[in-house]
């Protein structure tokens, strides 16, 4: 009837391995050609206008790891730790933002026997 | 679509800065509305996924790359506002760790892949969901048309700011032309990636999607009109 269900921690769990593997692993794949805005700058002559970010010098500028030489394991550290950085401060954002008790968590509910 | 530092002038930076600042400020509020103890988790982990999928440049033509945006795919996932919020903790990590974007142009980038992008996303996904059968099959459809057109429409909004205060004498047609141009092309990448993950969440728990929740209501209407006597129970959407 209705589609298969995974269990919601399940379904989390999976989602964050996800996100890690194309951060840590699958970008190293990524094209490395100008992106679209990059491209057009390039194109009709502004990209010379850009300046180096502040942060160039950040040791993650760039999605490279400073201090590892290896290309794939630079790019996979960057984006790893970029990833969980990003997982904790809008994972911690909404944690506060949210209606507290306002849905008690179906998997709860599912292990307590119904009354019927 | 990131936007280093230089390429618009301060004026136009700081005035896109004002609106990323009160965009965020409404997004904050009316998030509160749409996490709740069961999404919040799932909107962390969105933002996560986006940031992952914005390293992942997919080649386009003539030597050039596109990647995910995410506005249109975070909006279906967890609601527009939570949304903005997303993508603008993407783009702030990137800029200050990653030097991806500029810091003075975090404001814009905030305002056009957030701002922009999320809201264009979301309304053209409500849009083509009204249209379409109220059906479950309907919602990555849906969200891909939205994923399609905000890549161009950013790219428009960005084309404009640069007309307005862009440092380089570069004719304001050209850009524009180019600009919408190529990334009608990268919004395909963008559809087809939305598109896609939506389906797969759809497929296996479809009641974390928070647009296919009307769809949701309107099944579990059905379900509810017959006595409920062993059924399970069903997710409760408030």
């Amino acid at each position: 009837m209705s589609a298969p269900r995974v269990r919601r921690k399940a379904f989390l769990i999976g989602f964050l391995l996800v996100a890690l593997l194309i951060a840590g692993v699958g970008s190293f794949y990524a094209s490395s050609n100008p992106d679209g805005l990059e491209f057009v700058a390039e194109k009709t002559g502004f990209l010379d206008h850009s300046k180096d970010s502040p942060v160039a010098g950040s040791p993650f500028a760039d999605y490279s790891t400073k201090g590892i030489d290896n290309t794939r394991l630079s790019g996979g550290v960057a984006g790893v730790v970029g990833a969980l950085t990003v997982l904790v401060i809008a994972g911690g954002l909404f944690w506060v933002l949210r209606r507290r008790g306002s849905q008690p968590a179906e998997d709860e509910r599912e292990k307590t026997p119904s009354g019927a | 679509m990131h936007v280093p530092d230089g390429f618009l002038d301060v004026p136009t930076s700081l005035a896109t800065g004002v609106v990323a600042v009160v965009g965020v400020a409404l997004a904050l509020r009316g998030a509160h509305k749409e996490l709740d103890d069961r999404t919040a988790p799932m909107a962390g982990l969105v933002a996560t996924f986006v940031f992952a999928g914005q390293m992942m440049n997919f080649p386009v033509a003539a030597g050039t790359s596109g990647h995910l945006l995410g506005g249109a795919l975070a909006a279906v996932l967890v609601g527009p506002w939570t949304a903005i919020l997303c993508i603008s903790v993407v783009l702030v990590v990137q800029a200050l760790f990653m030097a991806d974007g500029g810091i003075t142009a975090l404001g814009t980038n905030i305002t056009l892949m957030a701002l922009v992008g999320v809201g264009v996303g979301w309304l053209v996904f409500v849009g083509v969901r009204a249209v379409l059968p109220t059906r479950l099959s309907s919602i990555a459809p849906a969200a891909a048309v939205g994923a399609l057109v905000s890549v161009p429409i950013a790219a428009l909004a960005f084309s404009l700011l640069f007309a307005i205060g862009g440092t380089a004498p570069v004719s304001t047609g050209k850009v524009l032309a180019v600009m919408v141009s190529w990334h009608a092309i990268i919004g395909v990448g963008e559809a087809l990636i939305t598109g896609l993950v939506i389906a797969g969440v759809i497929a296996v728990r479809p009641d974390l999607v928070y647009g296919a929740r009307p769809v949701l209501a309107t099944r579990e209407l059905k379900i509810r009109s017959n006595p409920p006597q062993t059924t399970p129970p069903q997710e409760a959407q408030a």
